[in-house]
């Protein structure tokens, strides 16, 4: 009944679509198809919608930056607030060029420096399938940065040391599926996005791909095959991570869960596994050599795991496969920047949940239970016991409880 | 007057097992399902983090997950001369509130019931005359067979991922398992779980005595588990606070941990918490279901139209909201006519208290789990000849100890003061060597013609409508068979050792106040004659065709196991029934 009330609203979408003026050929299942598929491996949902909102791609969204928020804006049809009235070419040189209809330049929180790698033609079909979705009337105030950054000329220079735009270009020495996987992780996936570091201008530091970046109060781990978890994953492992949200080691929580929810659960296995063929080819830096917390810190922090934790982590921290993250072997755990472990334990954390892994499985919050010190005892202790992290102090505690009680999202 | 909400295709009033069950099952099918839930949504972890799950005072004393009596209670009485009065602090039974309901807080213990006991009045008349029936019992066929049911006892256990020793594979009967038990079609999903000390100390006196002990089956994982809609449950802590908790570590089967995430997944499928329903609607000619209304926690009362209302809510829930909607004639005991209110049962659980020698024996007893055990079936139900005995009906009898808490599990030896120093030393010396087995003797209670439910002519309840009425009391019948399980149960304790064993009969007249389970039965029961049965053998409403009613109010009369096996095997069967009978030709599925 429901399906074909949403059929009926498609038809009239796409009824009305066609009185736009657009060059987009909205009768073509197959490009709207395409184009509905780029959009998932772009993950244009994400940003674009307000979570849980019943209008996709409608806008609104705050993306925190370094620099200030930014709000994405409607790319719903909506002539007025939205794309309606878009150009094909102003569309693509919004996506792949970081241009604004108005000619002003946009802030890299779109990622165009990644959509540059997708052709004309691909962008074409994202732009053919979002005009077939329902159009919401929904006028977004975008540029909340402080001055001098909400001036846009800035962006010339940032464009001018980081953008530099080029198409695709296969390796003829890899597979395809090598290749595809490149494809879609270097362009449409926009991984580095959040895992490549950044500069202080926000640019991604090229010279350490993957390596790890912390946004929007998540650490996105290394995923190169050095000292991230993808040193012990398989490609299977990672290939189920990205299809349902969780593996033997870990679930997606937070951005990922995101990124899960809407992108990579949506691509078809094929992609996934290319994607995961080409993560593992990506050499990354070693482990670090060891750094052990003080032992009467990691006593306590040992004490607080049993109490607390042992019973779904187990005593050994190897949780249970696909429902319980594997502390032991965490990325998001042994990595230098405690701000997820912190921010888990304080505030707790929902699991991504599919279609093929419906449970999303979630941890509690003990920021209520636990002060500072002793989160800070459990975190050592989780982050060294197995690993070989950094301790992690009081102080980093409050802040990041600071933080915390300070978030909207 | 009411605000009316857009229409439905399946309104569900309670959100636990049965309605979780038959919403999955009828979103599945592509109906548009609303259920309205009296009381809150609850999640794993933000309802039952580890951090308090295990909080005792909160949730086994003060009742933390369920229904306020100040929302709404009953009232009691044993005798129908007596004047009954309002319950205000739990106690026989517990009321669940919240979605999941009682599948929440329960323990997990997964039975089937015997082949026999669908059968129960048939059975007995052939095998001992009906002359040997008390003549005021009322125990009726269920009009649905065992055989039937066995695939949707089989759904249920694999969705829960219950853990057991099969005793019986199609008619082959398994080493380690229970021999009485119907056939099933497959094994368990799952191995047994691990058994504490008491309780394979148990096994073995009772396998010394010629008995066949074999492990409960139960809702609690032996191991990490992935059901068949693709929702996964991890393995057990064996931690103990199960009955009455929540779990925290999706450990134990519920609604949570199997069916809401499918469930919920489905756009054909929403749900609204804190709304009670305060009746069924009927049009104008009473026999046909138009919606239900129900009051939201500000006060508003609401319309919801549906073209199918299934009743899922706890049992004398279920017959209150009947005899408030006027669906079906209320039960008269003096005139023995109606049926909404008849054939009302509860249970006859006892305990044996055993205390052992301190020096010889540790028990552990905080290793627990909810439905951790091992019993015998020797004298359940029918399974043993009681021509000599004077009674019918029996139970199970195991080493159920399912926790080794502080403030309930503190057995010391009779005489012992009830508090101060020498009751402190005396559960200081004991605790470790003693057993109380929760559920030890888990007997059942036949239906008789003066044990019902009505409404109060005098109580009511917040929206002013009449509170319900038990009248309940216990018969011969019962006294004897529990006092007969309770001294073989006794026997075992006696051959593994104790040097003090405390039997602890059921006694009469019924005592309200004094926990026993929450396994109400009766009230609305199914059965093939409309005279006797307010539901049809698709628990459907022989009034109203588009009201189907489920739970243990439609057990005709209470056998001696936990109800949920069946009462979801009765759920899937219903659904079956809706999905390839009903939704073809909606009407009466059984003409009578």
């Amino acid at each position: 009944m429901r399906r074909s009330a949403r059929l009926g609203l498609t038809a009239l979408v796409l009824a009305v679509g066609t009185g736009k003026g657009t060059g987009a050929d909205l009768q073509g299942f197959a490009a709207i198809n395409r184009g509905r598929y780029l959009a998932a491996a772009a993950d244009c949902g994400s940003c674009h919608t307000i979570p849980g909102s019943n209008h996709p791609f409608s806008g609104g969204r705050p993306i925190e930056t370094p620099f200030g928020i930014l709000v994405s804006p409607n790319i719903t049809p909506d002539r007025e607030t939205g794309i309606g009235a878009w150009s094909d070419d102003e569309f693509d040189a919004a996506v792949r060029k970081g241009r604004r209809r108005d000619g002003k330049l946009l802030y890299p929180a779109m990622p165009f420096p990644y959509f540059a790698r997708m052709s004309q033609q691909e962008v074409k079909d994202i732009r053919t399938y979002l005009a077939t979705v329902e159009p919401v009337h929904n006028a977004v105030a975008v540029n909340q940065l402080p001055f001098p950054l909400n001036q846009r000329a800035v962006m010339m220079v940032w464009d001018r040391l980081y953008f530099a735009p080029w198409t695709f270009k296969d390796e003829p020495s890899k597979s395809k599926e090598w290749n595809r996987g490149a494809y879609l992780v270097q362009g449409p996936g926009h991984c580095g996005a959040c895992h490549t570091p950044k500069t202080f201008l926000g640019g991604d530091k090229l010279s350490k791909p993957l390596q790890g970046y912390t946004l929007q109060g998540w650490v996105a781990p290394d995923i190169t095959s050095g000292q991230g978890p993808l040193g012990q994953w398989s490609v299977d492992d990672l290939s189920q991570y990205l299809r349902t949200g969780h593996n033997r080691f870990a679930a997606a929580a937070g951005l990922m869960g995101e990124v899960v929810e809407l992108s990579t659960s949506k691509l078809s296995d094929g992609d996934i596994y290319a994607m995961a063929t080409y993560l593992k080819d990506v050499s990354g830096p070693r482990p670090a050599a060891d750094s052990s917390g003080d032992s009467s810190v990691l006593a306590a922090g040992g004490a607080i795991y049993q109490d607390l934790c042992s019973a779904c982590h187990k005593s050994d921290g190897t949780g249970v496969p696909n429902l319980i993250p594997n502390l032991a072997q965490a990325a998001t755990v042994n990595t230098g920047d405690p701000t997820t472990v912190l921010r888990v334990i304080l505030q707790g954390a929902q699991s991504v949940a599919t279609d093929r892994e419906p449970t999303g499985p979630a941890m509690p919050a003990f920021g209520w239970q636990l002060n500072d010190t002793q989160v800070a005892a459990v975190a050592t202790y989780v982050r060294n016991h197995w690993g070989k992290a950094p301790p992690v102090s009081a102080d980093d505690v409050n802040k990041e409880r600071k933080a915390l009680d300070a978030r909207t999202n | 007057m009411a605000r009316k909400l857009p229409r439905k295709d399946v309104v569900i009033i309670g959100l636990g097992w049965t309605g979780a069950i038959m919403a999955y099952e009828l979103a599945e099918a592509g109906l548009d399902v609303i259920a309205i839930e009296r009381g809150p949504w609850r999640n794993t972890a933000t309802d039952f983090p580890p951090g308090y799950a295990a909080d005792e005072l909160r949730f086994r004393i003060r009742h933390e997950l369920f229904l306020r009596p100040g929302q709404t209670t009953f009232t009691f009485r044993n005798k129908a001369s007596q004047t009954a009065l309002p319950i205000r602090n739990w106690g026989a039974f517990m009321p669940p509130n919240g979605v999941g309901g009682g599948g929440v807080h329960w323990n997990a213990e997964t039975w089937r019931f015997l082949p026999s006991d669908f059968v129960l009045k048939t059975h007995l008349t052939e095998r001992y005359g009906a002359g040997f029936l008390p003549e005021d019992m009322t125990i009726q066929d269920w009009a649905v067979t065992y055989d039937e049911l066995e695939p949707h006892y089989d759904k249920f256990e694999y969705l829960c991922g219950t853990s057991g020793q099969a005793g019986n594979i199609k008619g082959t009967i398994m080493e380690g398992g229970n021999p009485f038990e119907g056939p099933r079609s497959r094994p368990y999903p799952n191995p047994p779980q691990d058994q504490p000390f008491s309780h394979t100390l148990f096994a073995k006196a009772a396998r010394d005595l010629g008995y066949k002990p074999f492990p409960q089956p139960s809702g609690n994982m032996s191991r990490p588990y992935q059901n068949p809609l693709g929702v996964r449950l991890g393995p057990c802590t064996y931690c103990g606070f199960c009955e009455w908790f929540g779990c925290g570590n999706y450990s134990k089967a519920s609604p949570q941990t199997t069916i809401l995430p499918a469930l919920i997944r489905n756009s054909n499928f929403s749900a609204r918490d804190n709304s009670e329903v305060t009746r069924i609607d009927l049009d104008s000619s009473g026999k046909r279901a138009t919606g239900v209304t129900f009051v939201d926690t500000a006060g508003d009362e609401w319309e919801q139209p549906a073209d199918l209302v299934v009743l899922s809510a706890y049992t004398i829930f279920n017959v209150q909201l009947l005899l408030l909607s006027g669906i079906g004639k209320a039960y008269d005991p003096s005139a023995n006519t109606g049926v909404v209110g008849r054939n009302f049962t509860h249970q006859t659980v006892s305990d044996v208290v055993s205390f052992f020698d301190s020096a010889k024996f540790i028990f552990n007893p905080f290793i627990a789990s909810g439905a951790i055990g091992m019993c015998i079936d020797e004298f359940n139900g029918d399974n043993f000849d009681h021509a000599a005995h004077g009674f019918v009906g029996g139970g199970y009898v195991g080493q159920v100890q399912t926790n080794g808490r502080p403030i309930e599990t503190t057995p010391v030896p009779p005489g012992t003061p009830l508090w101060g120093a020498e009751w402190k030393q005396a559960v200081k010396e004991n605790y470790q060597s003693a057993t109380k087995p929760g559920t030890g003797v888990h007997g059942s209670m036949y239906s008789y013609r003066d044990v019902y439910v009505d409404l109060d002519p005098t109580y009511k309840d917040r929206f002013s409508r009449p509170l319900v009425r038990i009248t309940m009391d216990f018969h011969d019948n019962e006294i004897k068979q529990n006092k007969f399980l309770t001294d073989k149960f006794a026997e075992i304790f006696e051959a593994m050792g104790a040097k003090q064993v405390h039997k602890e009969y059921r006694k009469a007249p019924y005592d309200i106040t004094k926990y026993q389970t929450t396994h109400l039965c009766g009230g609305a029961i199914m059965g093939s004659d409309p005279n006797t049965s307010a539901l049809n053998r698709y628990l459907q409403n022989w009034d109203v065709p588009n009201l189907f009613v489920l739970g243990a109010s439609a057990f005709p009369q209470n056998a001696g196991y936990n109800p949920t096996g069946t009462v979801a095997a009765l759920a899937y069967w219903a659904a079956d029934a809706i999905r390839t009978k009903y939704l073809k030709n909606p009407g009466q599925l059984i003409n009578a």
